[in-house]
């Protein structure tokens, strides 16, 4: 029962990609081509959704492409403006905590003093790869 | 009463001549009766008058705890509350009740502030309009003033009453017009490329950004963590400078804020402008603004100048580049924060549970908005191996080049900078709508992004008395020196206009 629940939530989303790389322009002259966007969406966790979504980071990265004409040679990075100090750290003592309770509070499944998490170790199916479950 | 500034609503209330219950009471019969504008999420009603009642009895016994006792505040729901809903205005934490306190929630509570509520913001704080959160827009509350309604009725003739409003700004839209339109005497925003000040030029209120480490950000939802900042937003500058001084200071659960002590200070009563040198970065007359804007500008500048300030024309070099460096860098951090939503600990959960990274995968699309992936993706791209170099790190080092040109600047005698916040006023809805997020925030953010990125910038936005709709005026000053100085600048400018 829940497999087939799963199924039809997968099916929609595995669908959408292919239908919707398939029709990637080859001819496109963008950055972000079908493998990029796989990679992306693996790292990300979160997928495009659209074409328009492809073409909103295009011109995303178009924009930031406005930054060679910058001459950096001899400059250094700046990760932070308080570059200049020290980082506090407190002294390692503990003050507070024991709150398990509270914090478990919020999460929907949560099984004893334990976050419920489904199977890991199971990567998101590839986009020519047939449906995954088919055979349940 | 509601029209008071913060000092003089707290002297009443000190001389007994309103209640802090009473007070609270006015502020959340205006905030229904304001409730068109959205700009309140969640109203803590129960809370207020809780607080108010304490408030009271303190009055009572004579032990008040000073400025900010029994006055009502808003802070913006992107701030953890304990036991208050906060949500970013996203699905993602829609029904999330933090079980702290942000640090500077907490201060503000702890000087006896009454909370009025959490108001409404874009999703995550990510734009310009506050037009982006799932509990809808913020109105602008001048879209219902007098000089507005009658410029619209000799426009177009038959066109529905409340179809042309304006937006806020934002993203801390909902705190810049809860303020503007009395329901609070102030209220938190957060300010990472302009997200305090922008609202605050829009809806005619002071706006302001402490210096990156001067307040601590604890509980604040983080969205870039070296440019975030918490603002503060109010009716006058004196009002900024008490909030300022309650919640300014190294806080250990903070450890980006700086461990110099904070002096305590007041506003001097009267400026002599006459020993300040003001900047204008001639970079910034963008050909985008409004004339409107550049006369304004104008306008103080020569204000202060016949004052007997010394007003220079200065140059900041890197100013062109400072939006894409500020973009590259908002959505790069951004991917990273965001990572943290994935349905396991808070938070919204979808009901996938074949694996972990299709239920994260399918919990982060519907939790997110459009906006929200899209810079996360962007972030993404430019944190990709091949592109790290070219974009994060090319970007980090144009950051410094930008930070140089301002420590140049300041350190060539200028004490404070004079600059227009956003190019025009505040724009119809159906207008903003026209350009999706991103470009909105880029064409928006250009002239406050800047100063985030240096850091150590003081920043506000002050509005222009009399003004026929709100205009603002950007005024910046840098110093390594303890606080009392950093505001030396401000203080006097300030006072004058």
């Amino acid at each position: 029962m829940w497999a087939r629940a799963v199924k039809l939530g997968l099916r929609s989303w595995v669908g959408w990609r292919r239908g919707f790389t398939s029709k990637v322009d080859p001819q496109r002259s963008g950055r972000v081509t079908a493998e990029v966007i796989e990679h992306m969406e693996r790292l990300a966790l979160v997928d495009f959704g659209s074409q328009e979504a492809v073409a909103r980071l295009e011109k995303a990265i178009a924009f930031a492409d406005r930054l060679r004409a910058v001459d950096t040679d001899g400059v250094e990075p700046m990760e932070s403006v308080l570059e200049d100090r020290c980082l506090y750290l407190r002294s390692d003592n503990v003050v507070e905590g024991n709150c398990a309770e509270e914090l478990l509070q919020n999460a929907h499944r949560v099984v004893e003093e334990y976050f419920v998490a489904p199977p890991g170790n199971i990567s998101l199916p590839k986009q020519d790869e047939q449906e995954p479950f088919s055979h349940i | 009463m509601l029209g008071r500034t913060l000092r003089e609503v707290s002297t009443a209330l000190k001389q007994g001549h309103i209640t802090p219950t009473e007070l609270c009471q006015k502020c959340l019969s205006l905030i229904k009766k304001t409730k068109f504008l959205n700009a309140y999420i969640t109203v803590s009603e129960e809370v207020a008058l809780k607080q108010a009642e304490e408030s009271e009895k303190r009055y009572k016994k004579g032990h008040s705890l000073g400025d900010l006792d029994g006055i009502p505040v808003a802070v913006k729901d992107n701030f953890s509350t304990s036991s208050i809903e906060t949500t970013c205005a996203s699905n993602m934490l829609k029904g999330y009740v933090p079980p702290y306190n942000a640090t500077v929630v907490q201060k503000l509570l702890d000087k006896g502030a009454v909370l009025m509520g959490k108001t409404n913001l874009d999703e995550f704080a990510m734009g310009s309009g506050s037009t982006d959160g799932v509990f809808g827009p913020v109105k602008n509350p001048w879209s219902y003033s007098k000089q507005y309604r009658e410029k619209r009725k000799q426009k177009a003739h038959g066109e529905n009453e409340d179809s042309n409003w304006l937006i806020t700004g934002g993203s801390s839209g909902g705190s810049a017009a809860a303020v503007a339109a009395f329901t609070c005497f102030a209220a938190l925003g957060s300010d990472t490329g302009g997200s305090t000040r922008n609202p605050a030029a829009h809806c005619g209120v002071v706006g302001f950004k402490p210096s990156y480490g001067l307040v601590s950000r604890h509980g604040l939802i983080p969205l870039v963590n070296s440019m975030d900042v918490p603002g503060i937003l109010t009716r006058c500058v004196d009002d900024a400078a008490i909030v300022l001084g309650m919640l300014a200071g190294h806080d250990p659960k903070d450890s980006t804020t700086i461990q110099d002590p904070v002096k305590p200070f007041t506003l001097p009563t009267s400026a002599d402008v006459n020993k300040l040198c003001i900047g204008i970065p001639k970079e910034y007359l963008a050909p985008e603004l409004s004339s409107e804007v550049r006369s304004f500008w104008s306008k103080a500048a020569n204000l202060f100048e016949s004052e007997g300030a010394k007003v220079i024309e200065v140059s900041l070099p890197h100013t062109s580049y400072s939006i894409v460096c500020y973009h590259v860098l908002c959505t790069s951090e951004v991917a990273s924060n965001m990572a943290r939503f994935d349905g396991l600990e808070y938070g919204h959960r979808c009901d996938i549970n074949v694996s972990t990274e299709a239920m994260y995968a399918a919990t982060r699309r519907e939790g997110f908005n459009d906006v929200v992936r899209g810079r996360i993706l962007s972030g993404n791209f430019f944190l990709l191996k091949e592109n790290y170099e070219n974009y994060f790190i090319k970007a980090q080092k144009v950051r410094r080049l930008i930070a140089n040109d301002f420590v140049n600047v300041f350190n060539s005698g200028v004490d404070v900078l004079l600059t227009p916040t956003t190019l025009s006023e505040a724009v119809p809805y159906l207008e903003f709508i026209k350009e999706d997020n991103r470009t909105r925030s880029a064409q928006d953010d250009i002239f406050t992004q800047a100063v985030n990125m240096a850091g150590e910038n003081l920043t506000s936005a002050i509005p222009e008395p009399h003004a026929k709709e709100p205009e603002q005026l950007h005024v910046t000053s840098f110093s390594y020196l303890p606080m009392t100085n950093e505001l030396a600048g401000i203080i006097e400018t300030f006072v004058v206009t």
